[in-house]
């Protein structure tokens, strides 16, 4: 069984975010791989293991996401692809989703396992145009995925608990943080990465056509903020202080 | 007048609040037609008439509740053949982005999704687009025909404008192709007291609970107050609550009464599901932390001691 998993390398979600003079968001942090494309990552290992195969991660971005791709290959993938050019740049989700496609149909994979949202972005948008593109079925919100010879059943999570969704393969599907745990990287994991495959594929090599970018940028306005109000030590007053924003608000 | 289409999202037979939340707004826009799949979508058509569409195109095929997005999108994508609208508008939900992403990418436009408002302006639709955790707000004008926007739930106001739908009956052909991801099961797990969208009062834990043990005493005060408990995404992602009770970005919009965050930094994921609550309230042992720059209140403090001594008060006030 041939996976692929789509990863991509964010901000880490663990620094603050910043904003550059110009209202773009800093690119300058510290970055790491997609916590989210972890425990992708990590459902596609356990998948291999139980039922053989081989895991192929698939990223987008400036020549430094080599990183977030080797952060998972040392975490035990087999190989790596990332899709890197300046034309590129600044794509919109289905710019995103057909290059990404266009790289994934040359894998023929029998399985392509997303995270349901970005921790930058977080809209979610590529994984459905990713499956329509591809012609697959999407199996999204997996907390859980059992492999059936060439069926797959995935536990979608809703608001009040899950479906049980079937599908045959090859489909994509769209896995939540609490799928899997991610393993650490073992020191020879590590090492053995360094010599695993990263294909480089530029922007020409894809055969795809850039389209119009969905919107144009008008202009940038800061949000009604909100006043930050008291700050005060829990003493004996606070509860008191609470009890009174609260008759105001008229709750209790 | 442009030609605007909502899609109508059912969930077991009924019409989600986001879907007539956003029809405040489509109505203002153009003419609109809603379409509505799948059980409940002709009940449905008369909700939709009464807040403004002028239209209701309805199917109530069996494949729309038993497969997910693809079925949907074929309905739209099929009605799109027969005469393209100007804007199609969805609510920025899970169902309705699966849907929004695969049609957006069969008639190969982009889409803005996440929009906090949108008019029309210059010829077009401009969305406004909040980013930077709320702080900031974008507009972006909608480059594609037609164009596809994507409105967070909470953004409008749903409102009666009276009126009658004229019902059509949708012809499709849904493709044994297109029959893949199947429904086979639905598993409710917790049927909640109060809905976290409806409530008054939203308490909301993070990290700073400790560990999933002591979400019992956000229970406590929710129970005492009528209210929700909320969590952050740190807290969901680590398996202490289910996914379920996520507010922020991609969890649930909420602008109760009163918000009490509870041991939450106040990350943007975060801030931007609750920043329009009227009042909000902040107990972190962080003064510095985020969260406490917008809260009304910020107390600074042992979470574990502060939540069970504001129960009882509250509890002692009520009476």
């Amino acid at each position: 069984m041939k996976i692929v998993v789509t990863v991509k390398q964010v901000p880490d979600p663990n620094s603050s975010l910043a904003l550059e003079a110009d209202n773009t968001l800093s690119r300058e942090k510290e970055v790491v791989l997609d916590p989210g494309d972890e425990c992708g990552v990590e459902e596609a290992l356990q998948l291999k293991e139980a039922h053989g195969g081989e895991v192929v991660l698939v990223s987008m971005g400036p020549e430094r996401a080599k990183d977030a791709i080797r952060k998972g290959l040392s975490m035990g993938a087999d190989r790596g692809i990332l899709i890197t050019d300046p034309q590129l740049a600044g794509a919109d989700a289905l710019l995103t989703a057909r290059a990404l496609a266009a790289a994934i149909k040359a894998e023929a994979p029998d399985l392509v396992i997303c995270s349901t949202e970005s921790y930058d972005g977080s809209t979610g948008m590529v994984p459905p145009m990713l499956a329509e593109l591809l012609g697959l079925p999407q199996l999204t919100f997996a907390k859980k995925v059992e492999m059936n010879g060439a069926s797959i059943k995935v536990h979608r999570q809703t608001a009040d608990g899950y479906q049980v969704l079937e599908a045959a393969t090859p489909a994509l599907i769209t896995v939540t943080a609490g799928i899997a745990e991610p393993r650490y990287a073992s020191l020879k994991g590590i090492m053995a990465a360094r010599s695993k495959e990263i294909k480089q594929v530029g922007f020409g090599d894809l055969g795809i056509e850039r389209g119009e970018p969905a919107e144009t940028i008008q202009g940038v306005t800061d949000a009604v903020a909100r006043k930050a109000g008291v700050v005060i030590e829990f003493d004996g007053t606070a509860v008191d202080r609470i009890i009174a924003v609260l008759a105001e608000a008229k709750v209790v | 007048m442009a030609k605007v289409w909502v899609y109508a999202e059912l969930n077991e037979g009924k019409l989600v609040p986001a879907t007539l939340e956003l029809m405040t707004r489509a109505r203002e826009l153009g003419d609109v037609e809603a379409i509505a799949l799948g059980a409940g979508a002709k009940a449905a058509a008369e909700a939709l008439g009464k807040h403004g569409a002028k239209v209701v195109h309805v199917n109530e095929d069996a494949a729309f509740d038993d497969y997910l997005a693809e079925p949907a999108t074929d309905a739209l994508a099929s009605l799109h053949e027969q005469g393209p609208p100007d804007l199609v508008l969805f609510g920025f939900t899970t169902d309705s982005r699966e849907v929004a992403g695969r049609f957006a990418a069969r008639l190969g436009v982009g889409l803005i999704s996440n929009a906090a408002d949108l008019e029309a302006k210059d010829g077009g639709f401009v969305a406004k687009v909040p980013y930077f955790g709320g702080a900031k707000l974008a507009s972006m004008k909608a480059n594609s025909k037609p164009a596809i926007v994507l409105i967070r739930p909470k953004s409008f106001e749903a409102s009666e404008s009276g009126g009658t739908a004229d019902v059509k009956e949708l012809s499709v052909s849904i493709d044994a192709g297109s029959k893949r991801a199947h429904i086979v099961e639905r598993v409710v797990e917790a049927s909640e007291k109060v809905k976290l969208e409806e409530a008054k009062v939203v308490i909301s834990g993070g990290r700073g609970m400790g560990g999933p043990d002591n979400f019992p005493l956000l229970e406590d005060l929710a129970n005492a107050l009528g209210g929700a408990v909320g969590a952050s995404r740190a807290v969901v992602d680590a398996g202490w609550v289910p996914y379920s009770m996520q507010v922020g970005q991609t969890g649930k919009s909420v602008r109760p009464g009163v918000y009490i965050a509870v041991g939450i930094s106040g990350a943007m994921q975060h801030t931007v599901g609750m920043k329009a609550s009227k009042v909000i309230i902040a107990i972190n042992k962080d003064a510095e932390a985020p969260i406490m720059k917008m809260a009304d209140l910020g107390v600074v403090g042992d979470a574990l001691k502060i939540v069970p001594a504001l129960t009882a008060a509250v509890k002692a006030k009520k009476g």
